[in-house]
Order: C-alpha cells, then sequence, then structure tokens
C-alpha cells in the first residue's frame, strides 16, 4: 500500500536548495503526523559531487530518505519527469508536493499525467481530511473563490505557492539515510541556448520584501510613485502598485499586484491611494499588517486594513518622509 | 506546417458576481477568450504569415463556442473544431487533457506545433498543456513569449522565468505555452469576418473520439472540488479620519513603531 509523502527538492540556477523546499517539509512534518507517522522522502537531482552541500538541508527539515541523482546538464522538463515517475514507481508514495514556482509548475503536469493521477495547482493549504485524504486548498477565479480539492487517485499530488508555509529550521537532528540512484536518462529535445540573468528588480524584490509600499490610481501619476519609492527606501522597503495605477500608466506592470500581478506576504503592506478591488486584495491578505492611506473613508481598503487613515495621501506620505528622516 | 491552437472560452473574472451562499452569479456574466490564449492566437498568426502554416483551432465547451471560434477565424485562423458532449462536462486538467489530445490526434495527426495559452484566468492551473504534450510524448516548452525563429523543424523561443529569460530550442513536434504579451492584439480584418462568417466548425462529440466513458469528463477527473468558500479577507481595522488634524503621518508612524518596523 501507498506510504509516505515524496518532496522535490529544486536546484536553484545558483545552485542552492530553493526555500520552497523547507516549506514544504515543514508541512510535510504536520501532514505526516497526521498519517501515523508516514516517511517523508525528498527528490534531489543535482550536479555530480554536491551533496555535501545540501545534506544539512535535509537532516534538520525532517527527511528520512533522500533520493539523489547526479547529472551534468540543466533542468529538463522530460528527463526530471521520467526520473521522478521512475522514482514514484518504486517507492509508491501517497502524496507528492512540488514547489510552485516556474519549474515545479514545468514538472509537476507532467508527471501527474504520466501517473495517471490528479494535481492541484498553487495549493495554498495543506490538511489531512478525516479518510487520511489530502484536502489541498487553492484560489481560483483570480482568488475570488477558495476551492479545496481532493484526489480520486495515489499518488495525490499538489503544486504549492511559495511563501505561504513557514519554512522548517528546528534544531530537530533526523537520521537522514541519502540513497544514490541510477540518474542514466537521455532526451536531447530541448537545449538551452542562453539565460540571461533577471536584473534585480522590483518584481522579485516583491517576492522576499519585508515591507511593501503600493500605489493606486490616487497617486495621480509617475511623480506620486517617485514620492513612494523615496517613502519606501527609508523603511528598506520595496515599492508596489495596484492594476488602476499599471493601467493608467503610472508604474509598470512588473510591479501590479493583484490577480494578475504578483502574489505578496510582506510583514507590512502599506496601501497609499488604492480603493482595495477584490483583484487587487486577494494579492495581499497573506500580509501580516496592512496600513492605508485613502481620502474616501468608504473605499474597501479599510474593511481589510489593520490601520487605516482617512487623509490626503499627499499630505500624510511628505510628513512620513520627514519623520523618517529625523529618525 | 501544420499547427493546432487550443483555446478556453472562460468567464470575464473581473466581472463575476457572487451569490450569499458563495455560488457564481452565471446570468450577466460575458464569456470571453481567455485572454493567455489569445497570445497563443498571435502566436499562430505569426506562423501563418512567415510561414505559410495551416492552423486548426480546438476547443472544449458548450456549443455556444463555435461563436468565439468563428470570431478566431475572423483573425485568420483556417479552420475550427470544437469538442462538445455532455460526457466531457466537469473535467479537470487531466480529463481535459485525454479528449484535446484524443482531439487533435483525430484531426491533425501531422501537427508540427501545440499552440496554448500558459494559463486559463478561471482556473489558473496552467497544467492542461503540459498534460497533453505528456499525452502525445512530444517536448514542451512552459512559459513563452517570444518565439524567435523556426527552422529545420525546430524553434527557438524565450521563456521568461522568475530569475531570467531562457533562451531554448526545442525539436518538433513540440507543445508551446504561451504568456501575454506587451503588443495590442489583432483586429478581425473584413475579408476575414465574411470568411468566419461562411466557415463551417467542426464538432466532434464523445462518439468521434473512442475514447472510453470512464477516461472523460467528471468521471475521469483524478480530482474533484469537495468544498468551495469565499476568502475571509477581512481584518479588524482601527479607522481613523484624519483629514481634519494632519496626524495621519504620526499615527502611521507610531503604529510602525509599535509593530517593529524600526527601533527608537
Amino acid at each position: 500500500m501507498a506510504n509516505g509523502i515524496l518532496l522535490y527538492a529544486e536546484i536553484t540556477r545558483q545552485g542552492y536548495i530553493h526555500t520552497v523546499f523547507f516549506e514544504l517539509a515543514n508541512k510535510a512534518r504536520e501532514l505526516s503526523q497526521k498519517l501515523n507517522g508516514a516517511p517523508i522522502y525528498a527528490v534531489l537531482i543535482t550536479k555530480p559531487g554536491m551533496l555535501d552541500d545540501y545534506k544539512e538541508g535535509f537532516t534538520y527539515s525532517f527527511i528520512d530518505k533522500v533520493y539523489i541523482y547526479e547529472r551534468t546538464d540543466n533542468y529538463s522538463t522530460e528527463i526530471y519527469s521520467n526520473i521522478i515517475v521512475d522514482l514514484v514507481k518504486e517507492i509508491e508514495p501517497e502524496i507528492i508536493l512540488i514547489g510552485a514556482t516556474n519549474q515545479g509548475r514545468d514538472l509537476a503536469p507532467r508527471i501527474s499525467s504520466a501517473l495517471k493521477t490528479g494535481l492541484t495547482a498553487d495549493c495554498i493549504g495543506l490538511d489531512i481530511n478525516e479518510k487520511g485524504l489530502l484536502a489541498a486548498t487553492r484560489p481560483t477565479f483570480g482568488g475570488q473563490l477558495m476551492a479545496t480539492i481532493l484526489c480520486k487517485t495515489i499518488p495525490q499530488m499538489a503544486t504549492v505557492r511559495p511563501k505561504v508555509f513557514k519554512p522548517a529550521f528546528e534544531n530537530t537532528y533526523t537520521n537522514t539515510e541519502f540513497i544514490y540512484k541510477n540518474s542514466d536518462y537521455n532526451n536531447t529535445n530541448v537545449t538551452l541556448l542562453e539565460f540571461i540573468q533577471g536584473i534585480e528588480d522590483e518584481k522579485n524584490e516583491l517576492d522576499s520584501a519585508e515591507i511593501i509600499v503600493a500605489g493606486g490610481k490616487g497617486m495621480k501619476g509617475e511623480e506620486g510613485f517617485k514620492l513612494l519609492k523615496e517613502f519606501a527606501d527609508l523603511l528598506g522597503g520595496t515599492v508596489g502598485a495596484s492594476r488602476g495605477a499599471v493601467d493608467m500608466g503610472y508604474a509598470p506592470h512588473r510591479i501590479q499586484i493583484g490577480q494578475t500581478g504578483k502574489t505578496v506576504t510582506p510583514k507590512l503592506y502599506i496601501a497609499c491611494g488604492i480603493s482595495g478591488a477584490i483583484q487587487h486584495t486577494v494579492g495581499i491578505t497573506g500580509s501580516e499588517h496592512i496600513m492605508c492611506i485613502n481620502n474616501d473613508p468608504n473605499a474597501p481598503i479599510f474593511e481589510i486594513s489593520d490601520t487605516g487613515i482617512v487623509a490626503d495621501v499627499f499630505e500624510v506620505v511628505p510628513k512620513l518622509i520627514e519623520l523618517l528622516k529625523k529618525r | 506546417m501544420k499547427i493546432a491552437l487550443c483555446v478556453k472560452q472562460v468567464p470575464d473574472t473581473s466581472d463575476i458576481k457572487w451569490t450569499e451562499n458563495n455560488t457564481m452569479q452565471r446570468e450577466g456574466v460575458e464569456s470571453i477568450i481567455n485572454p493567455y490564449d489569445i497570445y497563443a492566437i498571435e502566436a499562430a498568426l505569426k506562423f501563418k504569415k512567415n510561414y505559410n502554416a495551416e492552423v486548426t483551432v480546438f476547443t472544449m465547451g458548450p456549443l455556444q463556442a463555435v461563436d468565439m471560434l468563428k470570431n478566431i477565424i475572423a483573425l485568420g485562423i483556417d479552420r475550427g473544431v470544437v469538442i462538445s458532449d455532455r460526457k466531457f462536462a466537469g473535467a479537470d486538467t487531466y480529463a481535459t487533457g485525454i479528449t484535446l489530445s484524443a482531439a487533435i490526434k483525430k484531426e491533425l495527426p501531422d501537427f508540427d506545433i501545440i499552440l496554448c495559452g500558459q494559463f486559463a484566468i478561471d482556473g489558473d492551473t496552467g497544467q492542461t498543456g503540459p498534460c497533453i504534450a505528456n499525452l502525445l510524448n512530444i517536448p514542451q516548452l512552459t512559459f513563452i513569449k517570444d518565439i524567435s525563429e523556426y527552422n529545420e523543424n525546430s524553434i527557438t523561443a524565450s521563456r521568461f522565468l522568475d530569475d531570467g529569460i531562457e533562451l531554448v530550442k526545442v525539436k518538433c513536434p513540440a507543445l508551446l505555452c504561451m504568456l501575454k504579451s506587451d503588443f495590442e492584439p489583432s483586429r478581425a480584418l473584413i475579408n476575414g469576418i465574411i470568411k468566419a462568417q461562411n466557415s463551417d466548425i467542426k464538432i466532434l462529440t464523445f462518439e468521434d473520439l473512442g475514447l472510453n466513458p470512464e477516461d472523460v469528463g467528471l468521471k475521469g477527473s483524478p480530482t474533484y472540488v469537495s468544498k468551495a468558500f469565499r476568502p475571509d479577507i477581512k481584518h479588524s481595522g482601527e479607522k481613523h479620519y484624519c483629514l481634519e488634524n494632519n496626524s495621519g503621518a504620526q499615527i502611521i508612524y507610531d503604529k510602525m513603531k509599535e509593530i517593529g518596523v524600526f527601533n527608537g
């Protein structure tokens, strides 16, 4: 009978284990406890001789067994899915979790389809139900509706949105077993010709930002966003924008937050001149603390804000800049 | 060169109203072409222009999708196939992949390229494309924004990923999932509209595809929705009226200090 939870340990282009793996690991431990201590496995496809760099990452995140495939080439959808499909057939896990990164979302549907099983995309909640099945919750309709999805087939698969679960970093050493596997798989259908490193732009910063200062149509123009940039810089934060502001051309699309933009999870989110349409707020509700400044007391943004200021943003923000400079 | 273009009709998600008990109010919600698919159509039109490709557009859904396909043919696409049957209803991404790949195999077995949108705005899964690629045993390229070259039966394209852009080359037949781009999509030409009005859209039903009834629709879907709910996003916020007294900045400053944004 299928047993255990298999996690995909994605290696980033810089050669680190992707942080979403540690988030999966922590969640997997919680799920495992509800499954009578089902074992937690990881699959690692890596450049040869790198294991020592990664060992601690596994031993301190409750992984019982790591299956290692050493390869000199880059990520390949077909090779990686073939490897994982073969491993799944061998170890028969009941659950497979993969980070919903670009790579994860490319890879996971290929695996689930080959295994003729179900896959729930981009989950933000995972639990084990009373029947011992994986209950995976995900946003649909651009975040306007949450759906909890079950799977009739085994293994039950899900991709999991990064930065939703807390990562596992506890002083609990696991006696992890490391198992090298035959990595002789071939495929020459796709060739990577070139990689152009993304500039460290606001979009990337938004993913890991602790503080986000976001502007809406109420910022009235690019000048308004320059003000927000100054404010954000003083806080060590990053600037984001609502779709309204992007559509008006006040801010570039790459910093758009909400349904058609990014989902963010900062410690502090300050919404300036944003009315708070659902399409925007679905992208920010994971924030720890939300503040807003808006001169319309009936703007929906107040309903989701912890601290709401009914005032003119062009009065409040310059004064805040002043206060922060004096600090 | 032969291209299969896969599109989906979706509700306009910016226009959805919800009832008290969290069901979607379907009346009055407009059906639109999935916005990502518009860029798959654009890519197909480019292949048509540059390489004289023959493009067949496929969609799975209710018969009203015929009108959507006529609009796509008006843009210059050659022919359309609607895969429609009650038995296909309730399909998840896997069952949709089974059905679409069977339809492509039947109608266009010698395809060189399959084009899809990266995501559909209603489901947001991005899974159907890779699923079709797997079922047809062909390579896939996801997150594509630009297709730069096609020669010797290979495509060179750019994948727009979170950490940068990959320039990749893939051997055809292959499936490509297209992201949205910044350019303005094509508008129908007059002669395209006339052609579309006269075009016959082929309808494929369950009988035509020779699939097992257990493999399609709700029955063939490994996943199912056990519960749907509206997210509870209300915070118990304090609202400070500061239009008159200019105290807003100080309140925010003090609150930031209180929650530990900075010390001192």
